[in-house]
């Protein structure tokens, strides 16, 4: 997509997600809602997949440890406060993931997927076989969040519409952010570091410290989404920390071409909708899911967001 | 700890460590190799079982089951490289990642559609059922002692394959410099194929060989696939000796973990593997 286009683009589709609720039904608005926090998870990775480099495998833990945050900070009979649960759960993500960042960056290539892949197995594991978090069985959320600033409650996010609305909110300020953050001499660096990390170190930059950096900022996005998840569907389990997560979300970004943060969403989508048509279809539906996969990167190298450029040189006959 | 329950642990973990280093060896050779990254290396294990039940329900015999389970294992990886991983070489790592992700799903359902979901069970065949008594109450399974005698006898294979044939140096060379190689007139492609079906093979009869002892059920894949690549990272990627050690330092680390520490037993693995990085971030054994 090329930068006019998008410009034309992206408020239309801003204005689509803003007027859904008004004529979808309240299962697809649900159905949107989580979608759209896979998307906020699915560009929170990219900043590393596809900015950095950084094939994280791994990724699933620090959502997962936002959702847990949310449950453990929510009292059994009370709601806890937005504006305390908000921070509690990016801060415990985003810590997660620079002590993490700290061991699995010293290493590269196969051996960063592999690595990020154990730690988030390590996390899994902690939630799983100890008592911090219910065990394997999970935790009810019973209550949501309550936005009341002393007694003053500008939104309520027990009304499923309000709740769809600010997650919309949410896509929008994190996908601000990244656009600031890659826009930045900052995220100049990381791009580099993509390209040729060698180079940048040898122009003086600590590659590693910047590397740090976008783990845990990439973290800390994540734990926007975990939040909204355990928010959205008021139950956390160890399930969200698995590698099955981990694999979806890189799935998403792959799907939607990496270095792409519209591609990203457009990942989520396409995954969601894979899911659901798959799984109105046959329950076997990841039979189905596991042969598109392998088609795609036999037969689709660049993801969804590459094809509007091959067609374009199908169609005038290009070369590539 | 008594002596003779420090005796049983320890035998259980050498055994347990072993297994592993069957399902790892093959895993850190087709990385090591061909430089590819296998998440569905973790399901040739639970074919490998699937397949040790299947071929016993239908024989009768796990002997027989075995002895026709290697050579279809054995098949079946030569077909996969041919079909899918041959396409994968000149791919970077994460089409790797994700087209053997998506294996994982179609191996899985397939699993499920051929033969269910439940938990199934394999008897210990006849001539190994019985234990050696240690003392009053406690004895050992010799199943368990013929396991471990079985993949010695395997890693003294891989090594004299490795280290002492033709083919083992020309996968050597392989390892370092494909076109080279290929400029002297071997066919790396023969190489690869052979290799990625021998890894298969190790997996799969490793799975044969848990089978009686561990029940054959489905997420028995995965939990050994992230296990072994901790063990392939802890080793040194392409390294089978590192390997070997490796596996041997998580097969003692989970057994008396369990023992020693129950809460935390699934931690402790992947504790090793924080401080084995910190020491040394390219594994023990680091590729050469």
């Amino acid at each position: 997509m090329n930068p006019t286009s998008q410009r034309l683009i992206l408020p239309l589709l801003l204005a689509a997600l803003l007027a859904f609720p008004s004529f979808g039904s309240d299962f697809y608005v649900e159905l949107v809602a989580k979608t759209l926090v896979l998307a906020i998870f699915a560009m929170s990775l990219d900043l590393l997949v596809g900015f950095t480099g950084l094939v994280s495998f791994g990724h699933a833990a620090y959502f997962g440890i936002a959702a847990y945050a949310v449950a453990m900070i929510t009292p059994k009979y009370d709601p806890a406060s937005l504006w305390l649960a908000l921070p509690a759960a990016i801060i415990a993500a985003g810590l997660a993931a620079f002590v993490i960042g700290l061991f699995v960056l010293r290493t590269k290539g196969i051996y960063f997927i592999m690595v990020t892949l154990a730690f988030a197995q390590m996390v899994f594991f902690l939630f799983h076989d100890t008592n911090l978090g219910g065990g394997s069985d999970g935790v009810n959320i019973n209550f949501k969040p309550d936005a009341a600033i002393a007694g003053w409650a500008p939104f309520d996010l027990n009304e499923p519409g309000q709740l769809y609305y600010f997650i919309v909110a949410a896509l929008v300020a994190v996908y601000g952010v990244l656009k600031l953050v890659l826009r930045s001499p900052f995220g100049r660096v990381l791009i580099g570091i993509r390209s040729n990390e060698h180079r940048m170190l040898s122009l003086g930059y600590a590659t590693f410290y910047y590397k740090l950096a976008a783990f845990t900022l990439a973290g800390a996005l994540a734990g926007v989404a975990g939040f909204l998840y355990a928010v959205l569907s008021g139950f956390v389990t160890p399930e969200l920390l698995a590698w099955h997560q981990s694999g979806n979300v890189l799935l998403m970004v792959i799907l939607g071409g990496m270095g792409n943060l519209v591609g990203a969403i457009a990942g989520a989508f396409a995954f969601t909708a894979m899911q659901e048509a798959f799984g109105a279809w046959t329950k076997h539906w990841q039979l189905a899911m596991g042969l598109a996969i392998v088609a795609a990167v036999l037969f689709l190298p660049g993801g969804l967001s590459a094809i509007p450029a091959r067609l374009k040189r199908a169609m005038t006959g290009e070369e590539k | 700890m008594d002596f003779y329950s420090f005796l049983i642990q320890s035998l259980n973990a050498l055994q347990y460590g072993l297994l592993l280093f069957l399902v790892a060896s093959g895993l850190t050779l087709v990385f090591g190799i061909m430089g590819i990254i296998n998440l569905a290396h973790g399901s040739f294990y639970m074919i490998g079982a699937y397949l040790a039940f299947a071929l016993t329900s239908l024989t009768g015999n796990f002997f027989v089951a075995i002895l026709l389970g290697i050579p279809l294992a054995l098949a079946f990886g030569a077909a996969l490289e041919a079909l899918l991983f041959a396409h994968l070489y000149k791919r970077d790592h994460l089409e790797q990642v994700l087209l053997t992700y998506g294996l994982i799903l179609i191996f899985e359902e397939v699993r499920s559609l051929l033969l269910g979901d439940d938990v199934h069970g394999i008897p210990v065949p006849e001539i190994f059922a019985a234990s050696i008594p240690l003392n009053d109450t406690l004895s050992y399974p010799v199943y368990r002692l013929v396991i471990s005698a079985v993949c010695i006898v395997l890693a003294v294979g891989l090594y004299w394959l490795i280290q002492r044939t033709r083919l083992g140096m020309m996968i050597r060379a392989g390892s370092h410099d494909r076109d080279m190689v290929q400029s002297l007139g071997i066919d790396i492609n023969r190489i690869y194929r052979t290799v990625f079906a021998l890894g298969v093979a190790l997996a799969a009869l490793a799975g044969m060989l848990a089978a009686p002892i561990s029940s054959v059920f489905p997420g028995m894949g995965s939990q050994v696939l992230i296990i072994s690549f901790v063990i392939v990272v802890i080793g040194g990627i392409g390294s089978v000796w590192g390997a070997l050690i490796a596996a041997l330092i998580i097969g003692f680390a989970d057994t008396f973990g369990k023992v020693l520490l129950p809460d935390f037993a699934g931690l402790i693995v992947y504790l090793v593997m924080a401080v084995v990085l910190l020491w040394r971030p390219e594994g023990i054994l680091k590729k050469g």
